[in-house]
């Protein structure tokens, strides 16, 4: 791997801890939304799957080693007991589902690729990974765990938008800096 | 430094990081073989007990589970009536004493400590063409990116503002990108003019310019 790509991935792993820095906005279902999950999409689809995965998976052990980065100046390996474990388990193969989509819809436009990619990536994958740790470390039913977790999807669904937006931009503005676009 | 590491001097801060570790995994695979109540309770007392050993001052790194009380709370409910309030208490009586011993690991470790520790499980990575001094650059790199990203968008916010500011701040996120692309960039030109990553067993003059 190039120097320039662990450079590009240590870059992102750290939009991803800048974003946190955002404060989580108490969004309709009264459950605060962080921003970090747009960093993931964003890292998937802009990265591309591997790299991405690379990325998100630095991002997570960082954290495990103590760094305070998840929303709400998170971290240590207590994380990782908590019933939300499961979605900073899941960062890095968020990424690389998300990159791998844009980059199979690369004859689409960009909105539809990133967003489309955004969408399976950081929504379905994602959460088949928070709720199967919600389940894991809460011992809840099934159907309970979908309930909880399901406040979160409105949230997340702007965050897809916005990745979709945010792509289609940088892309017009630094057409290379998108990975998942050039075959 | 950006870490949740406590420096002091006690008996836990002087266990090796790697110990610390395996009786942290150790106890996390049994404590899902308490099934009683006063088992689970004296492990979660005895854990609480531990922070002691950070000072005076230990019991206030217990809030750390502060964040997470409502949903704690949404968990007992959910459990509560699903199953039995005795159920609902074992598993918050579980679920505490793994976070806060998890939690008690990396406030009495050193980040470095820590790294050294997992380093060597890396290693076999380099049969893949992974060299461990490239994760450990890796790893630096971003740590050293968080505080400037950080800036980034603080400056950018603070524009954002004195321009009259507004609802539609997700706009930021597009400066906030390409700036950070851009910088990346010239952080990887530099490196490249530098002769690259370098192992640590490599002296400077040996390093072909690419």
């Amino acid at each position: 791997m190039k120097d320039q790509a662990l450079v590009q991935m240590a870059l992102y792993a750290a939009l991803v801890a800048a974003l946190g820095l955002i404060p989580p906005v108490p969004f309709v279902t009264g459950i605060p939304i962080t921003a970090q999950t747009l960093g993931v999409m964003l890292a998937g689809v802009m990265l591309g799957p591997w790299r991405g995965f690379l990325s998100m998976l630095l991002f997570a052990g960082v954290v495990a080693l103590g760094a305070p980065l998840l929303s709400g100046g998170r971290g240590g390996l207590g994380v990782f007991a908590s019933p939300t474990a499961g979605f900073i388990i899941g960062f890095p193969v968020a990424a690389l589902v998300a990159g791998y989509v844009a980059r199979l819809l690369q004859r689409q436009s960009i909105l539809i690729a990133a967003g489309v990619g955004a969408f399976v990536g950081g929504i379905l994958v994602l959460y088949v990974f928070g709720i199967l740790g919600f389940k894991l470390v809460t011992g809840s039913e099934w159907l309970r765990s979908v309930q909880v977790m399901a406040v979160y999807v409105p949230g997340d669904t702007i965050k897809v938008v916005l990745t979709a937006l945010v792509a289609q931009a940088v892309y017009k503005g630094l057409p290379g800096a998108v990975a998942t676009r050039q075959a | 430094m950006m870490t949740l590491y406590v420096h002091r001097q006690s008996w836990l801060h002087r266990q090796p990081a790697g110990l610390k570790l395996l009786v942290l995994m150790a106890t996390s695979i049994a404590l899902y073989a308490l099934t009683s109540l006063w088992t689970a309770g004296a492990a979660l007392i005895a854990v609480i007990l531990a922070y002691r050993s950070l000072g005076s001052a230990g019991w206030s790194y217990l809030w750390v589970v502060k964040p997470l009380l409502p949903m704690f709370i949404l968990i007992f409910v959910v459990q509560t009536w699903s199953q039995s309030v005795s159920a609902a208490v074992l598993m918050l009586l579980r679920m505490l004493t793994l976070i806060w011993l998890a939690n008690l690991v990396t406030l009495t470790t050193r980040m470095d400590a820590m790294m050294d520790a997992v380093m060597p499980l890396l290693a076999p990575l380099r049969r893949v063409g992974v060299a461990p001094h490239r994760i450990a650059f890796t790893v630096a790199l971003f740590v050293r990116f968080v505080p400037v990203l950080m800036a980034v968008l603080n400056s950018l916010l603070e524009a954002w503002k004195s321009r009259g500011g507004g609802r539609a701040v997700w706009r930021l996120a597009i400066p906030m990108l390409i700036n950070a692309i851009r910088m990346s960039d010239h952080v990887a030109q530099a490196l490249a003019a530098r002769g690259g990553v370098r192992s640590p067993e490599t002296p400077v003059s040996m390093v072909q310019p690419q």
